[in-house]
């Protein structure tokens, strides 16, 4: 069967959407998803260093032996994520703040080695930028969806770059925020929450 | 001393490693079914962090500093770690048999556990001392293996349990770890 090119980008939403079916990559996920902001930057930073990355190693498969290849895609990887930290302290000063030390632990993400290691290692250009693409935005969306649920519920506002959109409090006078959710332990109980509705949602 | 005491329970609880930081989740998740494995993971974590903290830190101090390459740490520390646990590998292989026997199959997935390579970061963002990054090294390696073993002993439980179709596995296991994490919250007051 010859891959096209849609399917790959598409697959990224729903069928392989990184932090739910590929339970890779965690660390972010629960970590700076206390704002719907954050946890888009983080995507977006994520989806880069993946897009980048699977070029290379793409454009290199035929190059790096097969023995020390993890080493070097570690490299790789690594060298864009100095990249991105570099120029999110020149552009984004207060989102690289405040995700302090989960932009350097990119390196170390799963999902990244993962797609260098099962896909672009073995994929043409086109198909790896794809795959990059569809899978750093499915993992954005993941990040962002998480991020809004948990602010709405454990503050009552949704910010997007500093603005706010949307304040509970305008709706419901009498609405309590939920502290828990943006608190440590409230992560993982959102994150399983939220896996259990997709498992019910893919069910039927 | 005094300081040292509130930094090792700072780490090994306030901050505990994969319940307040959240660095490490994959291996957390991956190797927490099982009792056996999840201990295995433990030692072996406690055994690579200490020594990662340690030549990272001198590596940060005495190399990257002096030689005004402080951009490069990300690369640098990644290298360190991944060589390490080569190193350690080959050298528990040839020497202590026992033990790689036990540890072996977790030292390769050490290099991507993102507990290993946040705590060495850490060490250099809270500007921590040589002595202090070596007992924080050490308190967050231990704090990341009680939470495991925990972990591990809870999820042995849930096996038992009736669980709801669409909440098993992953699922149920996140939600545990909410209410394992919550625990730990309730160290926050301490220190």
């Amino acid at each position: 069967m010859a891959k096209s090119v849609t399917h790959e980008f598409f697959k990224g939403f729903w069928e392989e959407i990184a932090p739910f079916r590929l339970v890779l990559g965690l660390c972010p996920v629960l970590g700076v998803t206390t704002k719907m902001q954050f946890g888009l930057g983080m995507g977006l930073a994520t989806t880069f260093v993946l897009v980048c990355s699977n070029l290379l190693v793409s454009s290199l498969r035929k190059v790096i032996p097969p023995k020390v290849r993890v080493p070097c895609f570690i490299i790789i990887i690594a060298t864009f994520v100095v990249l991105v930290e570099m120029l999110m302290q020149a552009y984004t000063y207060e989102l690289f703040l405040q995700l302090g030390v989960f932009i350097p632990l990119i390196v170390v993400n799963c999902i990244v080695l993962g797609r260098a290691e099962a896909f672009a290692s073995k994929n043409g250009l086109v198909l790896s930028l794809a795959d990059g693409l569809g899978i750093g935005l499915g993992f954005t969306i993941s990040l962002g969806a998480l991020g809004a649920f948990r602010e709405i519920l454990g503050a009552g506002t949704l910010t997007l770059w500093g603005d706010p959109l949307l304040n509970i409090a305008t709706y419901f006078p009498g609405f309590q925020a939920f502290t828990f959710m943006v608190q440590a332990p409230g992560a993982f109980v959102c994150l399983g929450v939220m896996l259990c509705g997709m498992n019910m949602l893919g069910q039927k | 001393m005094g300081d040292y005491i509130v930094l090792i329970v700072s780490c090994i609880f306030v901050n505990n490693i994969l319940l307040a930081q959240f660095l490490g989740n994959c291996p957390f998740l991956g190797t927490s079914k099982k009792m056996e494995t999840a201990v295995g993971m433990a030692m072996a974590v406690v055994f690579v962090l200490v020594m990662a903290g340690l030549i990272s830190w001198i590596t940060y101090h005495f190399v990257l500093v002096p030689a005004d390459l402080v951009y490069l740490r990300t690369i640098a520390f990644i290298v360190v770690v991944a060589s390490l646990v080569q190193f350690v590998e080959m050298f528990l292989k040839k020497s202590i048999p026992a033990l790689y026997a036990g540890l072996g199959i977790f030292l390769p997935l050490i290099t991507t556990n993102c507990a290993v390579f946040g705590a060495c970061v850490l060490n250099i963002d809270f500007e921590r001392t040589f002595m202090e990054a070596l007992v924080a090294s050490f308190a967050y390696a231990v704090g990341f293996g009680l939470a495991l073993i925990i972990f591990a002993g809870l999820r042995e439980k849930i096996l038992l349990a009736r669980v709801p179709k669409p909440l098993q596995d992953t699922s149920i296991a996140l939600v545990t770890a909410g209410v394992l994490s919550l625990a730990f919250y309730a160290f926050k007051g301490m220190v």
